[in-house]
């Protein structure tokens, strides 16, 4: 019975998936494209060898450790867009220590990551102190703060961290090696990154639902005023959020800047932020779902580019088709909230007509 | 030679704002019926490129306009659906958009990047243009530029000098009382979604085909943040909105000017410029630190400086109604 009804359920699930793959196929319709050599171009893209597969794991890093902070964020009902600006302050802070220092592996690399965390958290916290205390709102704070960090970026590459010669679009010089993050093997994968992605995931899902800390969030998420009256410190629980998410944001900042470039280029946060939120809508604030869907996304990250290659399309088609799930996911389960409630209105309505028609009988 | 220097700069500078005063007035008209559309970024990014390619194709300037107000049009029922008909938050569908427009532009647009196309051709208007210093500001540009003007007086005197505005504002303010008095909320609500955003549409194709012409990825991003901040600063007040439209070129330009005057200032300081401009700008309006400075002025010139400034939200903003 329970089987059944969570296979049904799984069924109806993949409904709007479906949807969005056909509708995404009408696209490539649209503009001549073969749709069947597109996704398998995208498919081998991200699997064809184990090279790939490391690929696909490490964009899975960025994307689980944003969405395990903005977890937390969206349970205080907030909506930390700040995100991608919180990546790029981590990356910022890391490079200026890797630049600038010279220590053993050992003592350096856990040093960048702490470095990651504290500059995203104070990017965070920038953006949660004007939510808080100046009353902006935190999309607009946070989409602010997101275009000042990538400017910012690009004046330190082509102005004081530019290499020596001549600056480029490519970025600082790279980072000595014994800032770089350890690789397993040949292979494009960081083990560190990786367990730490993992943890952080985990851990938000047992903060948010088995501590005091985690109910009270949720408190604060459902109704601010009536949490604050229930004497739960809104606003440094508030900020305390964009902190966390900030911090974690800023770690996969400098993984991206110690780990995958080695150096800092213009663009390191490369819209995992954002992605990361697509990905937290889309598991419905659920965090084990997170892992699934961080992985597909990341392996349509990696995948599409092939299709500029060998189709001379877009690579953007990935991101479009992201869109579009996520789109008709939201809109379907909008669909079925919507049958779900009119079925209770008519059950109800038949019970009530039900029990006139008993009290009519027995006044007969 | 100064002032004509002077005179050139505020006509680009009005010429320049026109996109953000249409994006500005469309949000705030559905804005003032309760309903947020996030999407403006990717709308705006999407319609921009949809006017280019059709302008291209049709060589048509007007077919690329119906064809942005189309696509505007359509990304706004988008969200009046998911919101007012299936309950979902009008905020994740607003920003699903965002990120959709912009990534679906990338992909549709890569054909016509860097082209040269069609665009509105120059109308400076007989007479007026003659006028001296206003008519070089406002009367020497194109008809999209003149039709800005004019959406900016129609829209203050429908909302606030008519009967349907007067609904209008109450939907967006108090829809149970609306509905009381006979107003279909959730259809009055669709309708201005659905208007407001056709003017975003008309936004950027006033890009592609008038102001930025062309399209390349990522032609407009960023403005339709600045539009939905502007919509705020404004206080939802269509003239408000337009004054900080074009305050907003106004300080644009002048970071352009700064930047030829002083070569040693690196040029980023002046990309990021609008968007430190935009928090400090909301950060004015919100935060009470204007009130508490203005408690030292005196109680006339308080309230004009209230009222020009400062402006409330509709308070069923992002509220659904639900008939009971």
């Amino acid at each position: 019975m329970q089987l059944s009804r969570r296979l049904s359920n799984l069924g109806v699930g993949l409904v709007p998936v479906l949807l969005a793959l056909l509708f995404t196929t009408l696209i490539l319709i649209l503009v001549g494209a073969p749709p069947g050599k597109a996704y398998w171009n995208i498919i081998q893209g991200a699997l064809e060898s184990p090279n790939k597969w490391a690929s696909v794991l490490t964009a899975t890093v960025p994307l689980l450790l944003c969405s395990a902070g903005l977890l937390v964020t969206f349970a205080a009902g907030l909506w930390n867009i700040g995100v991608e600006g919180q990546i790029v302050a981590g990356a910022l802070l890391t490079t200026w220590l890797a630049l600038n220092l010279a220590l053993p592996p050992i003592l350096f690399i856990p040093l960048l990551l702490v470095a990651g965390l504290v500059g995203g958290a104070l990017w965070g916290l920038l953006a949660g102190w004007l939510k808080v205390h100046g009353g902006v709102h935190e999309i607009f704070g946070g989409v602010g703060l997101n275009f000042i960090a990538t400017v910012l970026t690009n004046y330190l590459i082509f102005g004081p961290w530019k290499p020596a010669g001549r600056a480029t679009m490519s970025g600082t010089a790279p980072f000595p090696p014994q800032a770089w993050l350890p690789r397993l093997g040949s292979l494009p994968v960081y083990p560190i990154a990786v367990l730490l992605a993992l943890m952080t995931i985990g851990l938000a899902h047992f903060a948010l639902r088995g501590t005091t800390w985690g109910l009270k969030l949720k408190a604060i998420g459902n109704n601010q005023r009536s949490a604050f009256l229930m004497g739960i410190p809104t606003h440094r629980y508030m900020l305390g959020a964009f902190l966390l998410c900030g911090a974690l944001a800023g770690l996969a900042g400098s993984i991206q800047a110690i780990g995958v470039r080695q150096r800092l280029i213009p663009g390191i946060s490369a819209g995992y932020g954002f992605l990361a939120l697509l990905v937290v809508l889309l598991a419905g604030y659920r965090p084990l779902w997170v892992i699934p869907i961080a992985l597909f996304f990341a392996a349509v990250g990696v995948g599409s580019p092939r299709l500029e290659l060998s189709l001379q399309l877009d690579s953007a088609l990935g991101g479009t088709l992201e869109g579009i799930v996520v789109l008709f996911v939201l809109l379907a389960q909008g669909v079925r909230r919507r049958s779900a409630s009119r079925r209770l209105a008519g059950t109800q309505s038949q019970s009530q007509a039900q029990a006139q028609a008993q009290e009519h009988k027995e006044a007969v | 030679m100064n002032a004509v220097l002077l005179i050139k700069t505020l006509a680009s500078v009005v010429r320049g704002a026109t996109p953000l005063v249409f994006a500005g007035i469309g949000e705030a008209i559905t804005e003032k019926a309760g309903v947020i559309n996030l999407s403006l970024d990717g709308t705006i990014l999407l319609s921009t490129m949809t006017a280019f390619a059709v302008a291209y194709t049709t060589d048509s300037v007007i077919l690329g306009f119906l064809a942005a107000m189309a696509v505007g049009t359509l990304m706004a029922l988008i969200i009046a659906f998911g919101s007012i008909t299936l309950r979902q938050d009008q905020v994740a569908i607003g920003f699903v958009l965002t990120l959709l427009g912009a990534e679906l532009s990338s992909f549709l647009g890569n054909p016509f990047v860097r082209l040269k196309g069609p665009s509105v051709p120059h109308l400076p208007i007989l007479y007026l243009a003659d006028v001296p210093i206003i008519g070089a500001i406002f009367f020497n540009h194109n008809l999209v530029v003149y039709a800005s003007y004019v959406l900016v007086i129609l829209s203050w005197l429908y909302i606030f000098k008519t009967q349907p505005g007067l609904k209008l504002q109450g939907i967006g303010e108090r829809p149970e009382a609306a509905f009381a008095r006979g107003s279909n909320v959730n259809l009055m609500r669709y309708v201005y979604t659905a208007i407001g955003g056709a003017l975003v549409g008309l936004a950027g194709a006033s890009y592609s085909l008038s102001i930025k012409l062309g399209w390349s990825h990522r032609h407009t991003a960023g403005n339709g943040w600045i539009a939905l901040a502007i919509v705020i600063f404004g206080g939802w007040h269509p003239l408000r909105v337009a004054f900080g439209a074009y305050l907003f070129g106004g300080l644009r330009s002048l970071s352009s000017i700064f930047q030829r005057v002083a070569p040693g200032i690196p040029s980023q300081f002046f990309n990021g410029a609008p968007f430190a401009l935009m928090i400090v700008a909301l950060l004015l309006v919100s935060s009470g630190w204007l009130d508490r400075l203005l408690i030292y002025l005196p109680t006339r010139v308080r309230r004009v400086i209230h009222d020009a400034l400062l402006g409330t939200p509709p308070a069923g903003l992002g509220r659904v109604f639900v008939k009971e």
